[in-house]
């Protein structure tokens, strides 16, 4: 392959252009949903219409996650394609560094605190 | 540039490209943009992860159900939200080479985010007063560490804003404009995404512990 082929063919104006653009309705379609997404989780929490604490944590993160993927999709405009797929890369180890930096953190400290001794039950001990 | 390698076996010269051939300017900016937005993610992860640990240790002092009116924090989402959406109207009238109306979408989203800032900020002033300092406890170090520095994401925001509609203001929406305007853009709604975070996890289940 010689340079004048490179030159005209591949690279014209489409390149500096990699990122997705949205529509007046995928935006409104993602403020729709995520006004819908804000305002359940706050109602629950506000209202206290379920019953147990822990189903009602567990149903807001859930809520969270949702909310998160509505905007990386409609305002953020992620998809599989942008970029030559790099921004996804991207994205996918920043999620795994951020799993691995929350559960992994949560995990051993709780677990160190359930594993230290309160101060007053070491002092009776010799 | 091209390199004739010398000729292999069969005789035929080999040619292959040694530099990077020309790309025009700013093409990869929004990836760059992109892996910077990532890698703050990897700082709200942190604070997260800190608050996470700390945030049950309230060395007798006040704990979230005394200091946090949700009412106070569903109103600054939806300012927040509301200025994710104005934002995208900008983006839309931007794409269309409507100037005037591009900056005034910009214009009512900065008003959403200064109020987002003002509301934050009197929540603070209110907690403090109350004696719920940073230094109280270790649950309030995290929080504000974690909101704070996501306030301050947003005041940085609001700066380039402004810096932006001037920008437009004198040069219109030229390439480099534009490309701002995207950086921007991803900035707004990523810090949008990190507050999703932030009332879920600090506020919502805050009071709810």
């Amino acid at each position: 392959m010689s340079t004048d082929t490179h030159a005209a063919g591949a690279h014209d104006h489409h390149h500096g252009d990699g990122h997705a653009h949205g529509t007046f309705s995928s935006y409104m379609l993602g403020f729709v949903l995520s006004v819908v997404l804000t305002a359940i989780p706050f109602w629950l929490v506000m209202s206290g219409t379920l019953p147990s604490k822990q189903v009602t944590a567990l149903v807001i993160m859930a809520f969270a996650i949702v909310q998160i993927v509505v905007h990386m999709i409609y305002f953020l405009h992620m998809n599989t394609t942008s970029e030559n797929g790099w921004s996804m890369m991207a994205l996918i180890f920043t999620i795994v560094m951020v799993v691995i930096a929350l559960s992994g953190s949560l995990w051993v400290m709780s677990h160190l605190n359930s594993n230290m001794m309160p101060v007053h039950q070491m002092t009776g001990m010799k | 540039m091209t390199i004739a390698v010398n000729p292999t076996q069969t005789g035929e010269p080999v040619f292959y490209l040694a530099d990077e051939h020309p790309h025009p300017e700013g093409y990869s900016t929004s990836l760059g943009f992109w892996i910077y937005l990532m890698s703050d993610c990897l700082i709200f992860a942190i604070l997260f992860a800190t608050f996470g640990v700390l945030g049950g240790n309230y060395a007798a002092g006040p704990a979230p159900k005394d200091l946090f009116d949700l009412n106070l924090v569903a109103v600054n989402t939806s300012m927040l939200l509301l200025s994710s959406i104005t934002y995208g109207f900008a983006m839309l009238t931007m794409q269309q080479n409507k100037i005037a109306q591009t900056q005034m979408w910009l214009a009512i989203t900065g008003l959403f985010g200064a109020a987002f800032i003002g509301i934050e900020l009197t929540e603070f002033a209110h907690m403090i007063h109350e004696g719920a300092t940073p230094q109280r406890s270790a649950f309030l170090s995290a929080f504000f560490t974690l909101v704070g520095t996501h306030g301050l994401h947003v005041s940085c925001g609001l700066i380039w804003l402004v810096t932006l509609m001037v920008q437009v203001q004198k040069f219109g929406l030229i390439e480099a404009n534009r490309r701002r305007l995207m950086c921007l853009s991803m900035f707004w709604h990523f810090l949008d995404v990190v507050w999703i975070g932030v009332f879920t996890f600090v506020y919502l289940l805050g009071v709810l512990r």
